[in-house]
């Protein structure tokens, strides 16, 4: 297919793979920061194909899995609360609050509904005047602009009967936090492709100088992670540490300043917790003042006390590349996707997600 | 392999009201109404007109029993509907199990309220897809539930046919070396669904691939006999849920090649889009037939002569490693772990 058989074609990766396997010489820690890389490297087998000097370090790039659990309990309060329509990302449903999951909450009866985006969230606004519609807004800088987007055009519309619960985080303060911990040993950085298709990649420039790291903006097609990955070890084994663009079919240096815009307007950067990791300074969106009316925080007086995360499961130190989901002595015994300990395991993006469901091949095969 | 859909026009008949309503499932005078204008007119036989509790008739021999429930939203779907997806899906039972379909049961389980015009499109489906599978409905049950109660319309449907001589479909025969063969291109009826979801609609030409397969099945047998080890239609879960389903109860391995796997291009398309591994997604027109590895290339250029459009290709094979699991080669040459689906699959964040 146009576009995507291109960037999976087996011939050009063993190209790659020679190629990276000639240029390595000693052992380097990469990391992909994002979930969605983390997930194309397992599934394609990338991982067992790379020389072992190579090791791929998987990072917190998966929004689901970092939004605190306070706020899960949060929005199965809402939830289950009688004038709410709860909508949200179909991740979310599966990853465990404290006590419970929004899935259980929806087979108690809860009206929670999947969406792929929110605009359709404030469509159904719209269509139940009597009600509250809650918008679960989860993720990244990649959909803070739709994000932002309903809550702008809820506002034109005169749509007084939505909000959004949010735990919008950044790519950029997380890399900063794994540079930080002492226990991480990164050597370089695959980021994230889609994030800096909305934002551009100059607010990785003080990363790469204050650490001396080189960082790859790079996407997620196996093609795309395998010369991300040989653009990095090249610059390891060169001495250099730079900034480059692998992604520049879709990157563009200056990001998408219409959607750049459309978050300014809604959202200012705050700090935030980071669910398994902590708090991380300026790390974070929180709905501006000018909007608060849509920000369901202020919205709803919800009473939640702060829940203690399951003692057995290691999310913190697998999100933050120190310790790898095999690790965890729960992985597959007591943490399965069926009954999960952390997010990682039912995220679609969750490390332990993709080693439950791609790789355990590597023990058997 | 896929039949010609036949088109009916029967005008509907006056069935007293626009709508279904409780009293339409009280037993009385509008059940007996809509019963004989409707149901008994237009699938009338022999055994079906006798109006008796339950149908009344000679049987002997090798037989296959199966039943299933539709419960799909929306009713009406690109490339089908609920009647023609309850007729085909109980006959591809049959046809998996090596059986010629002979007779089916049909219930309604209908909430107050469906429009009547639904539910004679419903019917004449059902009629269309009943004779272009050869089976008769002998029995059935309509009941109607309160607004609220349901979702339209369930339907259930049993059926029973005789198997074949030669059959010896038995999981216990799966054996290493046996290549695995699917009949088409996948996932083609789960993208159709999910293209017509409220909320979700996208512009496409996908369509559903429901459609009964008994005359393919038939003919293999018919062809190949002991050869043909095992036939599994795909529905829900997908490819990967039945072929963990076959490693698991052969307690054998299977290796894909993932390059193999025919797909429509829209269909992939979407599923990238979407977020959905096409391995999971749900099938209601192609089986996947486990079959002596000598005969494969053999039971492909048969299964292309009943229907030259037919991609019908081996795309794995059945091995002594990794027993229980199975596992994809990737287009790169990587290998993975095929699981079976946990839950449901879920639209992904970004």
């Amino acid at each position: 297919m146009k576009f995507m058989s291109e960037y999976r074609d087996g011939d050009l990766a063993q190209k790659l793979l020679s190629e990276i396997q000639r240029v390595v010489t000693k052992p380097w820690n990469i990391m992909e920061v994002c979930g969605g890389q983390t997930h194309s490297l397992v599934k394609n087998g990338i991982i067992d194909l790379l020389p072992a000097a190579v090791n791929m370090i998987h990072g917190p790039g998966c929004p689901v899995c970092v939004t605190p659990i306070e706020l899960i309990d949060k929005a199965i309060y809402l939830a289950e609360e009688k004038n709410v329509i709860l909508c949200s990302f179909g991740d979310m449903l599966r990853v465990p609050g404290s006590k419970t999951s929004l899935l259980d909450s929806k087979a108690k009866g809860a009206d929670i509904r999947i969406l792929y985006s929110p605009i359709e969230a404030v469509q159904i606004a719209q269509a139940n005047p009597e009600q509250e519609v809650v918008f679960f807004a989860v993720g990244f800088e990649t959909t803070a602009p739709a994000n932002a987007m309903s809550v702008v055009q809820a506002h034109a519309q005169g749509v007084k009967n939505y909000s959004i619960l949010t735990s919008h985080v950044l790519v950029p303060p997380a890399i900063e936090a794994v540079m930080n911990d002492e226990e991480s040993h990164i050597d370089g950085f695959l980021a994230a492709g889609h994030v800096c298709t909305i934002m551009g990649i100059s607010e990785y420039q003080p990363l790469v100088d204050t650490y001396s790291i080189p960082i790859v903006v790079t996407g997620f097609e196996p093609i795309d992670l395998l010369q991300g990955i040989l653009m990095t070890v090249t610059q390891l084994e060169n001495g250099t540490h730079l900034l480059e663009n692998q992604y520049s079919r879709v990157v563009k240096a200056e990001g998408n300043t219409h959607a750049i815009n459309m978050i300014d307007q809604v959202f200012e950067v705050q700090s935030r917790v980071w669910r398994g990791i902590g708090a991380i300074p300026q790390s974070g969106y929180e709905v501006k003042t000018s909007y608060q009316d849509y920000d369901a925080n202020l919205k709803f007086d919800i009473s939640i006390e702060a829940a203690p995360e399951n003692e057995e499961c290691i999310a913190g130190q697998v999100l933050k590349g120190i310790k790898k989901p095999k690790d965890c002595p729960q992985f597959g015994k007591k943490c399965k996707p069926e009954f999960p300990l952390g997010a990682p395991m039912v995220s679609s993006e969750g490390a332990c997600a993709a080693y439950y469901h791609f790789s355990l091949a590597s023990e058997s095969i | 392999m896929s039949t010609p859909k036949m088109k009916l026009s029967c005008p509907m008949p006056k069935l007293d009201y626009d709508r279904i309503s409780l009293a339409h499932g009280g037993g009385g005078t509008l059940t007996n109404n809509l019963l004989a204008k409707g149901v008994f007119d237009l699938l009338g036989n022999e055994l079906l007109d006798k109006h008796h509790d339950g149908a009344i008739f000679d049987w002997s021999g090798k037989t296959a029993f199966t039943t299933d429930s539709f419960v799909i939203s929306p009713l009406f779907f690109p490339g089908g509907d609920i009647g023609e997806l309850a007729v085909n899906g109980t006959v591809n039972d049959l046809a998996m199990c090596g059986a010629i379909p002979k007779y089916l049961s049909l219930s309604f389980i209908i909430e107050e309220g469906l429009m009547m015009d639904d539910f004679w499109r419903i019917l004449i489906s059902i009629k269309s897809a009943c004779e272009a599978a050869n089976v008769k409905v002998i029995t059935g049950d309509t009941k109607v539930v309160e607004n609220g109660k349901g979702d339209k319309i369930f339907i259930n449907t049993t059926g029973i046919g005789h198997v074949m001589d030669g059959a010896q479909i038995d999981i216990d025969r799966v054996s290493v070396g046996d290549a695995i063969i699917v009949s088409d291109v996948i996932a083609s009826h789960g993208i159709a669904i999910m293209s017509v979801r409220e909320g979700l609609e996208f512009d496409s030409d996908i369509l559903s691939d429901t459609r009964p397969l008994h005359n393919a099945c038939n003919s293999l047998i018919q062809t190949f006999g002991s050869s043909i080890k095992l036939l599994k239609d795909p529905t829900r879960g997908g490819l990967a849920s039945v072929l963990n389903e076959i490693a698991r109860d052969s307690a054998n391995g299977i290796l894909l090649e993932e390059t193999k796997i025919p797909i429509d291009n829209q269909v992939k398309a979407a599923c990238e889009i979407l977020g959905l591994d096409p391995l999971y997604v749900a099938n209601e027109g192609i089986f996947i037939a486990v079959v002596e590895a000598d005969k494969a290339e053999e039971v492909v250029v048969h299964l292309k002569s009943l229907d030259p459009n037919s991609k019908a290709t081996v795309i794995g094979s059945v091995t002594e490693k990794h027993p229980r699991q199975v596992v994809i080669k990737s287009g790169i040459g990587g290998k993975r772990i095929v699981n079976m689906l946990v839950g449901q699959q879920l639209p992904r964040i970004c």
